[in-house]
């Protein structure tokens, strides 16, 4: 019963890192309408930025994670440039060019990277365990849990009370009328890309402690975002918090309790959601 | 400012048979040639071109992105193998039971999956292409588990006769499967079939206004779409001779979705034209720089996307309008011109 107890408070601290992760994606798609399938490279880039440049001091371990977010608001901007000549063209032809700046990407990391599983050097403090409410919990994942806490009350603030995340939220609903009252939802689309890469880089630093970072980082990140925005419904932040929790549970609890099912759990989940009855023919399209 | 010309309008019209006759004659010259290693190479790219079919079947006339047509391919080339394995090695049975076991489980899936339209059908089959992967990594017992299944018989073409395992033979087997069944679905997709297809397609709302059950078509059309995929995958074994959990991943969805993109989505044709330009990029030309076959294939896209709008298909149109009529207006409207576009 201990064990599941520390395993399910993995699987929310795990939740919250793909939150970070997801709501980038879930935006972009909702506001910018862009299926960025190069998501999981950034995370990927940010992760291994985080794993190079950590050297077990808290100013290295700060200055990754600020570089990492940079990194991937870079990447987050190009990737805006790159879809900007594509309005109007369709989502396929939008995934099309996202998985090929994918691809390159991936083969860019690999080579500068080399393909073995990297982690980033923690200060000492965070490498070792603390006793909370009797249970024993690695200090690190505590400190990634409280910093993912920090950022989506942060990016809830940022969205719902300033003005900025106003603009976004009125984009993803209704587009028309921000031009209307004067602002140009194409800068809203690229300024979101660009805060989506920033999500991803920094989501990417953040999980690297825990998971690691190697060649199937990418991937792996690409295909959880996906899920976690398909669960929450294409476009909206508290759904991907939520969804992105439930999957970091069924995905840590599930593969102790049932690991045979373990793989299955997910994709079920998402077909579930996807297929329940309120989902009617474009009504989840934005 | 001429008007066309009753020979010019059917030199227009003969253009749907001039392509299956270049790629006829392309495998002609194929196997013509000395060259044991191109024979092998190209027939190895046939069963992914017929898959890329099956989806461009699906995507550009149902208007319905897939990538879940992995499933059925799966299915018969599992089922294939298997019945090899088992001693049965007659061709026509291996790609009459691939059909059928092709169109059962696009058919299954299907029933759910053409409720949805744009990017949710897009997810859905994603979750197909990846309850693929995992049950063809998870079921041993049929699949062999990540190891996959190697050493298959090769198959025969009639009882008596000789395997089936010459490369030139190899090749021009597959090729005519392959040719054949692009043909047939190209044909029963002409007409008045084709019409309905469009107007299901271009205004869902209307076509079930005056009285057409849409979602009856669209699975029909998803089933359908799965027996060429199960045929594929029938050929995949009848070439390979092996199979693992890759060959059906989600890597192979994208690939056969993405070359649909690049070929033009309502252009069967071009969809198999789209997968031997992408396997020639990722497996002769990444050759000569090892290890970067990712960063060559991501190029193409990236290329294909801005250099190639509506795909190759569009690009042809293009040129024939050009080159037959001297007036734009007086040409035909680009149908291949519009890509696949989600639902609005």
């Amino acid at each position: 019963m201990d064990a599941l107890v520390i395993t399910t408070v993995d699987g929310i601290a795990y939740g919250l890192l793909l939150a970070i992760a997801a709501a980038g994606l879930t935006v972009a798609f909702g506001a910018g309408g862009v299926l960025n399938l190069a998501h999981g490279t950034l995370i990927a880039t940010g992760g291994y930025i985080a794993a190079t440049t950590t050297a077990g001091t808290w100013g290295s371990l700060v200055a990754a994670m600020a570089l990492a977010a940079l990194a991937g608001a870079a990447g987050g901007g190009v990737l805006a440039a790159a879809t900007a000549a594509l309005r109007g063209r369709g989502h396929l032809d939008q995934a099309l060019l996202t998985f090929g700046v994918a691809l390159i990407g991936a083969d860019l990391l690999t080579t500068a990277y080399g393909s073995d599983l990297l982690r980033p050097r923690m200060p000492a403090a965070l490498e070792s365990t603390i006793v909370v409410a009797g249970y024993r919990y690695p200090v690190d994942r505590l400190a990634a849990f409280a910093v993912a806490v920090l950022v989506a009350a942060c990016g809830y603030v940022l969205l719902h009370r300033a003005r900025a995340g106003r603009l976004i939220r009125a984009t993803v609903d209704d587009r028309a009328m921000v031009a209307a009252i004067g602002v140009n939802p194409r800068t809203v689309d690229a300024a979101v890309l660009v805060a989506s890469g920033a999500l991803a880089g920094l989501a990417g630093a953040l999980t690297t402690p825990i998971l690691g970072v190697g060649p199937g980082t990418a991937d792996t990140a690409l295909l959880l975002s996906l899920i976690i925005v398909v669960c929450g419904g294409l476009g909206s932040v508290p759904g991907a918090v939520i969804a992105a929790i439930g999957v970091g549970v069924v995905q840590t609890v599930g593969v102790v309790t049932i690991p045979a099912l373990a793989p299955y759990l997910l994709t079920a989940m998402a077909v579930i959601l996807l297929a329940r009855p309120s989902t009617v023919p474009g009504q989840a399209t934005p | 400012m001429s008007m066309p010309t009753r020979a010019t309008v059917a030199r227009l019209r003969s253009l749907p048979v001039i392509a299956p006759g270049a790629a006829a004659l392309a495998i002609i010259v194929v196997a013509v040639s000395p060259n044991p290693y191109l024979h092998t190479t190209v027939a190895r790219m046939l069963p992914l071109a017929l898959l890329a079919v099956s989806v461009a079947v699906v995507a550009g006339h149902a208007g319905l992105p897939t990538l879940g047509h992995v499933a059925p391919y799966a299915a018969g080339a599992y089922l294939t193998a298997r019945l090899a394995l088992a001693g049965i090695d007659l061709a026509v049975v291996h790609l009459l039971c691939a059909a059928v076991i092709g169109a059962a489980v696009a058919g299954l899936a299907g029933a759910v999956l053409v409720r949805y339209r744009g990017t949710v059908f897009l997810m859905l089959s994603l979750a197909v292409a990846e309850l693929t992967a995992i049950t063809a990594g998870q079921w041993r017992t049929v699949s062999g588990g990540t190891d996959g299944l190697a050493g298959i018989p090769a198959p025969r073409l009639l009882a008596g006769m000789p395997p089936l395992v010459g490369d030139r033979t190899v090749l021009l087997y597959t090729a005519t499967i392959m040719l054949a069944v692009t043909a047939a679905a190209g044909w029963s997709l002409r007409g008045d079939r084709r019409m309905l297809f469009t107007a299901a397609r271009a205004n869902e709302n209307r076509a079930r206004a005056s009285g057409h059950p849409v979602y009856v078509y669209l699975w029909m059309v998803h089933t359908a779409a799965g027996s060429l995929a199960g045929i594929a995958g029938a050929l995949l074994i009848h070439t390979h001779r092996w199979i693992t959990p890759a060959d059906v991943g989600f890597g192979t969805a994208a690939l056969a979705l993405l070359a649909v993109v690049i070929g033009g989505a309502r252009s069967l044709t071009g969809a198999a034209v789209g997968v031997v330009i992408v396997l020639i990029v990722r497996d002769v030309v990444a050759v000569e720089v090892p290890g970067h076959a990712p960063l060559l294939l991501g190029a193409l896209f990236v290329i294909a996307v801005y250099a190639l709008p509506g795909g190759l298909t569009a690009l042809t149109a293009r040129l024939s309008r050009h080159r037959l009529f001297a007036t734009p207006h007086d040409a035909p409207p680009p149908a291949a011109a519009t890509s696949v576009r989600s639902a609005p």
